[in-house]
């Protein structure tokens, strides 16, 4: 395997005593997209949200393990530093209403007092729209609501948002399950443009969308990590029976 | 700085082979910042309740020359006369009780009317916009101008009035207080009583229609007596309105100190006679009967929103 | 049981509904004549001279409401730097700590403090500023109307944020946004709208107080800007002119009575246009 630019070692998870997670070691290959499928409720979120340590905001949430970013445990960082170096983007676009799509581009500098010259600032939104796949779409309204977009383009904005943050590791939480599938294909493209430039990790319960667009898949289920390996590998010929059942629509 | 390094409370978790930290607690406000954000919200939350109690301290003791001096009967004088250093409050509760009370039995009608109305015919369209701004027009017109109004409008007419029912003529009074409080309390009431009544589940209202039961029988048989409590509560808190409403009281009720003989008779409210007599009072006392008097009615409010409150709260929850 | 007609049962549901208009709309009437009486004898009264010229004793003609108005500017601007910073405040920590035990305290108190008659608010302010002071000023009057307008602000800036959904906090925590600039750069931005509503309404509710101002503010024939002397306000003066026996007088307090109507409504109706238009997308 490449080198892994994210190492989780034992990962538990648990809301209060409800333990969503268990004992999960995965290794994630720098400049890939990973997938991570599995049935609903089986902990997808709840992993990727404890690699930006964003799980731990829910009132009750517990951790045990480890996870190293690059090397550095990212439970010994301070976690505003970890969240500015692995991105998300949500199930449902959430751009902030009060902001331009400009604005919301930089939001990440502007919101943490990061001061950016006019030209800077006009270079990262450009160079993050054209990168997200939707400045041709936006550079006429740059100064408009990012709510007035369409979903797909909120979403993108979205990407570019996190992407102005230049991340080690986007992380994408069913970037498509609250988009038509036009806008859904637009978003699996830019998936594929994107992993260049940053490592993806990318949570789905579409099968379909697992195989068309990641390099390796893990496999999820009831919180533990079933299986893992290169997609290809993975969708033809399974080790484990769960994942084979799953691919081939038995439950979830 | 602001890591979780240690501080994380190790506990024991019934997944072998692990403990699970709990995080939450240490990591949600990182850095000075979020703790000296958290701090600042706590004690802005801290300053209201000091601000409360604050007022009810400060009415305990600045009326304690006159509870000292009266005690307990105090409520049940029902001689106030400053001149002489004798002060009883029984006037003016007995003038607040009657004049409130009033009030309510005049407005309640109006103002159940308006909450059916926009709370179950018209919820949309001309009709219920113009009532609706009437309603928010006469919330907001100020209490000193419905008193100006009652003052030169109302109390000549009320006057005529006496004069054909034969009592004395005074035109000011308790009588003229209450019709001026009625208007003044059916917005806040109606609005209250409107809420719950648009609470009501639709599926209870629709159980009854697939019954054939008309709209008016299934407004009075299933609506009101399901949103009685909340409509109760609505006007209750109405009442405490009524109870500590001033100046449009002060300006028509004639303000005298003598127990009122009739719903006729000049006489003060609780909330008239401190605004009468609060920048005349030289000596302590009668300015610590007139504290005294501000500490019941504050007492008075408090219980009348408290329990009005409880009361629209759990009709809510249960709807 | 006897089974009533139909025809009945309908004939009683129109007579019902038919009632409770009838109730309605009689509603209207004292609206009406209040109305009428305001601007019939208002408008008369009302002109530039009366807006710009000061108070003058019985007897002489003209006299205007000029110290009153500013009077209750100041008043409304002293009670706003009181309980717009606090109210905010308190209203982002109900929000934030929505579910502490003390948080249910402080919206219990709230409440109670919004239930508070007027007039005690105003021996409170006698009390805590008049007296430690040694005279009436508008200072005083300005922070009972402060502790007026306090729980208002505290509701709308509670309620408003309420409504924000929780995916914009995450979004911006995702991007190592420390939690306090979320709060104050993403969620409060968001809430503006809604805040600025409830303290306009506030100000609507307040600007026609008087009980509090009688034994605070006091009242001035003169243009005073100092507000650590008495002023003149608009309600004050109505209460002043409207109690005399004099008819002139009388005549000035619907005057002053026609501009505070007006003043209030246009308040409200500036209220219904910031809600409209500040309205937050998400
Ligand atoms: N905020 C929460 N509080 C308590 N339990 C939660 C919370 N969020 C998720 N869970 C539980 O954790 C489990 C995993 O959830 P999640 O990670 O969201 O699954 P997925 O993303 O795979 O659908 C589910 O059983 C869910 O009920
Ligand atoms: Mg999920």
């Amino acid at each position: 395997m490449e080198s892994e630019i994210l190492k989780i070692v034992e990962l538990s998870a648990a809301f209060d005593e409800h333990t969503v997670l268990r004992g999960i070691n995965l290794g994630i290959p720098g400049e890939k997209v990973t997938a991570i499928m599995g049935p609903s409720g089986c902990g997808k979120t709840t992993l990727i949200r404890c690699i930006n340590r964003m799980h731990e905001l829910v009132p009750g949430a517990r951790v045990s393990g480890k996870v190293y970013l690059a090397g550095e445990d990212i439970y010994r960082l301070n976690p505003i530093i970890v969240r500015r170096r692995v991105g998300m983007v949500f199930q449902r676009p959430n751009p902030f209403p009060t902001m331009s799509i400009y604005d919301n581009v930089i939001a990440g500098y502007k919101l943490n007092g990061i001061k950016l010259k006019k030209s800077e600032a006009d270079r990262i939104v450009e160079e993050s729209l054209t990168k997200a796949a939707l400045w041709d779409e936006v550079k006429d309204s740059i100064y408009k609501r990012g709510t007035f977009l369409s979903g797909g383009q909120q979403q993108r904005l979205c990407v570019a948002r996190a992407l102005a943050m230049k991340p080690q590791i986007l992380l994408l939480d069913e970037p498509t399950s609250a988009l038509d599938p036009k806008a859904t294909a637009r978003i699996e493209e830019l998936i594929g443009e994107l992993k260049q430039d940053v490592t993806i990790i990318l949570v789905t319960h579409n099968i379909g969308q697992a195989a068309r667009v990641s390099d390796y898949t893990a496999f999820l289920y009831l919180g533990e990590l079933i299986e893992f390996g290169t997609t290809e590998k993975l969708f033809t010929v399974p080790e484990d029976k769960r994942t084979e059942e799953y691919l081939t629509g038995k439950f979830g | 700085m602001g890591q979780a390094n240690g501080l994380s409370r190790h506990l024991a978790n019934a997944y072998p082979g692990g403990i699970l930290q709990f995080l939450n607690r240490n990591t949600r406000a990182i850095g000075l910042g979020d703790r000296v954000f958290t701090k600042a919200i706590l004690v802005c939350g801290i300053a209201i309740v000091v601000l409360l109690l604050g007022i009810f301290v400060t009415l305990m003791i600045e009326s304690l020359p006159a509870i000292r001096a009266f005690g307990i009967g105090f409520i049940g004088s029902k001689n106030w006369d400053p001149v002489a250093g004798a002060f009883g409050g029984l006037p003016f509760l007995v003038g607040t009780l009657i004049t409130s009370l009033l009030a309510l039995g005049l407005a309640v009608p109006f103002a159940v009317s308006i909450a059916i109305l926009l709370g179950e015919y018209w919820k949309r369209g001309p009709h219920a916009g113009l009532l609706r701004s009437a309603v928010d027009l006469l919330a907001g017109i100020p209490s000193v101008i419905y008193g100006f109004w009652g003052l030169m409008v109302l109390v000549p007419l009320v006057r005529t009035f006496e004069l054909k029912i034969h009592v004395a003529p005074y035109g000011v009074g308790i009588f003229t207080a209450s019709i001026v409080l009625a208007v003044m309390i059916i917005p806040y009431a109606a609005a209250l009583g409107r809420e719950v009544i648009e609470l009501v589940p639709a599926d209870l209202k629709e159980a009854a229609y697939s019954m054939g039961a008309t709209r008016s029988e299934v407004v009075r048989r299933v609506i009101l007596p399901h949103a009685s409590s909340g409509i109760l509560a609505g006007i209750l808190l109405a009442l405490g309105r009524a109870v500590g409403e001033t100046m449009a009281v002060t300006m028509v009720i004639g303000n005298s100190n003598f127990l009122p003989k009739s719903i006729f008779s000049p006489a003060n409210t609780m909330a008239s006679v401190i605004a009468n007599e609060f920048t005349e009072a030289t000596d302590e006392i009668h300015l610590a009967s007139l504290v005294e008097i501000g500490l019941l009615l504050f007492a008075v409010t408090i219980v009348i929103n408290i329990v009005g409150r409880y009361i629209i709260h759990r009709a809510s929850v249960e709807a | 049981m006897k089974e009533k007609s139909l025809s009945g049962r309908i004939m009683s549901d129109k007579m019902f509904i038919t009632g409770i208009s009838i109730l309605s709309f009689l509603v209207l009437v004292p609206l009406i004549l209040i109305l009428i009486y305001i601007v019939r004898n208002g408008i008369s009264v009302v002109n530039w001279k009366f807006l710009v010229s000061l108070p003058r004793p019985v007897g002489e003609p003209g006299g205007g409401i000029s110290n009153a108005l500013v009077g209750t500017a100041i008043l409304i601007g002293l009670a706003c730097v009181v309980s717009v910073p606090l109210g905010i405040a308190s209203g982002i920590f109900l929000s934030e700590q929505r579910r502490s035990k003390f948080a249910y305290v402080v919206r219990l108190f709230t409440e109670v403090l919004q239930g508070i008659p007027s007039i005690v608010i105003g021996i409170i302010a006698y009390l805590w500023i008049v007296k430690q002071l040694g005279g009436f000023s508008a200072l005083s009057g300005g922070i009972a109307l402060g502790i007026m307008m306090l729980p208002v602000v505290i509701r709308s800036t509670e309620e408003t944020l309420k409504l924000i959904p929780h995916s914009l906090r995450e979004a911006s925590l995702a991007l190592g946004v420390p939690y306090y600039r979320t709060v104050l750069k993403v969620l409060l931005p968001a809430a503006l709208g809604g805040i600025t509503t409830g303290i306009i309404l506030s100000i609507a509710r307040i600007a026609g107080e008087t009980a509090p101002l009688l034994f605070t503010v006091f009242g001035s024939p003169f243009m005073e800007t100092n507000i650590f002397k008495p002023v003149n306000s608009l309600p004050l003066l109505i209460f002043n002119y409207a109690t005399s026996p004099y008819p002139e007088w009388h005549s000035l307090a619907w005057g002053a009575s026609f501009v505070l109507v007006v003043f209030v409504l246009g308040m409200n109706l500036l209220s219904k246009l910031v809600a409209s238009k500040w309205k937050v997308r998400y």
